[in-house]
């Protein structure tokens, strides 16, 4: 500039020459700076600024694309079941997600502080986030699978609530007809003849492969032998097959093996009375018993099919589900946006308060938070803008069957435009839905960048 | 006496509070890391032994982990074409947006031309402009330039896509460059160009290193734009893995390995440059 204005001068009162050279740099400056911006410009108008501006038009066109049909694409949007469900799924997305991530971010942000190791958590929480949403789909479709002896999760659940509840060692097994069981109507069985104390009864049951005997399982044999006590009703419950033949029905042999950890009830007069479990050769006993008639039941609880756990991937829970898989991957992302956050914060109003006796949690709720609210606010909305377009995740997590019960807007306008749908003017209306859902997040950049520039 | 007052009760009331968080952050981090011990242990597992019982189950036995699926991977040119395919794609993208969006963030931040502030404000607008919205169209347009199915194709798609973060990105670091700066250089003479690649690229390294590991994971972990663009020939990991879970159950052996494969790039990536990693993503999440 200065350089300029010093030729200007020598030049002397004859001004329009340097007018004109300086005209011609201006331009030339010009023509550079087009120079540089143009890559950028040429790519976006053919690829980004057309497509937009393509897609709003072709929505007004039916699916071979040569008749107008005015909006009719977008009211088939909210009657066609199919889409009607994806705006839906789309919408309890963008309801829970941002939400149960901000709030699960800010509770590891403010607690991650309080440990010496928060930069490891933070690197671990963070990691997912490198990880493809194909990898991260395969990595929960392993997690969630049903069978609890291949998916973590269930197999989790499975051991919890076998804890709790127990678990049935014999789902398979029965009772021969006419060998002195009778099947309940609950699924248990009874012995028919009256017992008193000082009888002794074998119950045989059959279906049990040899198997699937629990470890440890015993020759019922030797058990079976002893006589019971006067007070005492005794017995055994066993395999009632010999394992290569033989054998007889309904009696103990010796090659027979105990039903380990069967639970057997006393019942008198229609009330249970004691309730013992089966020894490793399937033997038990009641002692101490009054006088009088008794019937021994195996409780339907023995013979109950195994827990199964939870259907993940099932169509109630799939979204639920895939959800989780989110949260896996973008909580480290909110937790370390709003920890920035709260680094930031005035310590002196945190002191202060603890000076005054405000609890963590006092602090936390009329301090932490109020103050993080900007911070906060961006996570969400954030969150909000990358939900609405979730179409990985749902691709690969939902299984085939279910894919339909777990379709969100993305999937949805790719299944309706080249997966098979082939109508592109739904699909570009869907397309255009997805673009408009955005817009506010378009008006708010937009507006904090000219904010930014003043 | 009030306990808020009693420094020695306090100091075991918050030894306790500290020990329930640890406890707590323990276990959450023990549940984000079993999800990729799972992968990482099922990738390791021979196809019978995944259907006689879960990969925890394995823990107990190591004998059957080996390396074996890893090897088959290796040997199966479908797989080892898609990998290639994979960096064939990122690392050409990286490049190339980083460089067209330096030029142009260099140019809006501190070149003259007609039009600057309004364009780049319809930049800005870009920003969040779904890349769902553009498939269709693109489509069209490589199928009539030949373009539909070759890499050429999914590179050029994800360049246009990924521009409008670069030069928002680039444009407001560039525009922190003291004006003195890049005066003095005018005035010495130098051409613009030389300007652009003697001072603004050196003082814009570390803005340009975080878009460029941004954008390469965000090439690298891309399943949607190749799924359409890229053919069997061209396509990469991510898409020839999607193609196989269909029989998920049966192609363990096969799935595990390909997606411990796919990701160990990005994480050593995150590993290696974690401070840049951070800000990228950070500040790509606007998209």
């Amino acid at each position: 500039m200065t350089a300029t204005t010093l030729v200007d001068k020598a030049a002397g009162p004859s001004a329009a020459p340097g007018a004109a050279r300086k005209r011609r740099t201006r331009r030339r400056g010009r023509i550079i700076a087009l120079l540089f911006v143009l890559p950028a410009l040429v790519l976006l108008g053919a690829l980004v600024v057309y497509p937009v501006l393509f897609s709003v038009g072709r929505s007004f066109f039916d699916a071979s694309g040569n008749r107008f049909v005015g909006g009719d694409n977008y009211t088939e949007m909210f009657r066609d079941p199919a889409t009607l469900k994806a705006i839906r799924n789309t919408a309890i997305w963008v309801v829970v997600a941002p939400a149960l991530l901000t709030g699960l971010g800010l509770i590891l942000a403010v607690l991650v502080e309080k440990v010496r190791w928060a930069t490891a958590f933070k690197l671990l929480l963070f990691m997912p986030m490198a990880v493809s949403f194909l990898a991260a789909g395969i990595i929960f479709r392993l997690a969630y699978d049903e069978d609890p002896d291949k998916g973590v999760l269930n197999a989790a659940v499975v051991s919890v609530h076998d804890a709790f509840q127990g678990t049935s060692s014999y789902p398979t097994a029965r009772a021969r007809d006419g060998q002195g069981l009778t099947r309940g109507q609950d699924g248990s069985y009874l012995t028919g003849a009256g017992l008193s104390p000082g009888d002794s009864a074998d119950l045989g049951l059959v279906g049990v492969l040899p198997k699937d005997l629990p470890r440890g399982a015993a020759s019922a044999y030797p058990a079976a032998s002893r006589t019971a006590a006067p007070d005492e009703l005794r017995g055994v419950v066993y395999l009632d097959f010999t394992p290569g033949g033989g054998g007889k029905q309904g009696k103990v042999d010796p090659k027979e093996s105990g039903l380990p950890g069967m639970k057997v009830e006393a019942i008198r007069d229609g009330r249970s009375i004691a309730s013992a479990t089966t020894a490793s050769d399937g033997s038990f006993r009641f002692t101490g018993l009054d006088n009088g008639t008794y019937t021994l039941k195996l409780p339907a609880s023995n013979f109950a099919p195994p827990y199964q756990g939870v259907s993940w991937l099932g169509p109630a829970l799939v979204t639920p589900a895939i959800i989780g898989a989110y949260l896996w991957i973008w909580t480290g992302f909110a937790m370390v946006l709003i920890g920035a956050g709260l680094a930031a914060l005035p310590r002196d109003t945190l002191e202060a308060a603890r000076m005054d006796g405000a609890n963590e949690w006092q602090i936390f709720r009329r301090i932490t938070v109020p103050l993080l609210a900007p911070v906060l606010t961006v996570v969400f909305v954030t969150l909000v803008i990358n939900v609405m377009k979730v179409f990985d995740l749902v691709y690969i997590i939902a299984p085939g069957p279910v894919q339909e019960d777990a379709t969100v807007l993305a999937t949805q306008m790719w299944l309706v435009s080249f997966g098979g749908g082939n109508n592109q003017g739904l699909g570009s209306a869907l397309g255009v839905l997805l673009l408009l859902l955005v817009i506010p997040a378009m008006v708010f950049n937009v507006r904090r960048f000219r904010r930014s520039q003043r | 006496m009030n306990p808020a007052t009693n420094p020695a009760m306090n100091t075991v009331r918050r030894g306790l509070g500290n020990g329930l968080v640890q406890a707590f952050l323990v276990v959450i981090g023990l549940v984000w890391l079993t999800p990729l011990a799972g992968l990482f242990v099922s990738s390791m597992r021979s196809a019978q032994d995944t259907a006689k019982g879960g990969w925890w189950t394995a823990l107990a036995s190591p004998g059957q982990l080996s390396f074996d699926n890893y090897s088959a991977l290796l040997k199966n040119a479908g797989m080892t074409q898609a990998f290639w395919n994979t960096v064939l794609i990122s690392v050409p993208t990286t490049a190339l947006v980083v460089g067209i969006a330096a030029l142009a963030g260099y140019a809006f931040a501190w070149l003259d031309f007609p039009g600057r502030e309004p364009i780049f404000l319809l930049v800005v607008a870009l920003l969040v402009v779904p890349v769902q919205i553009g498939l269709l169209p693109v489509a069209k347009l490589f199928g009539q330039l030949g373009l539909f199915g070759t890499i050429p194709g999914v590179v050029l798609f994800h360049v246009a896509y990924g521009l409008p973060f670069a030069v928002f990105l680039l444009r407001n670091y560039f525009a922190e460059i003291p004006k003195e700066m890049l005066e003095a250089a005018r005035m010495d003479g130098g051409s613009e160009w030389r300007i652009f690649t003697r001072l603004v690229l050196p003082v814009g390294r570390p803005a340009i290193a975080s878009l460029a590991i941004f954008q390469f994971l965000w090439v690298w972990n891309d399943m949607l734009v190749a799924l359409l663009f890229a053919d069997s020939s061209s396509q990469p990991l991510t898409v020839e893995l999607q193609s196989q879970i269909r029989q998920f159950g049966s192609n363990i052996d096969v799935l595990a390995p390909g997606a411990f494969l796919s990701l160990i790039v990005p994480v050593v990536v995150f590993f290696a440059f974690q401070r840049h990693f951070v800000q990228g993503v950070m500040a790509g999440s606007v998209k």
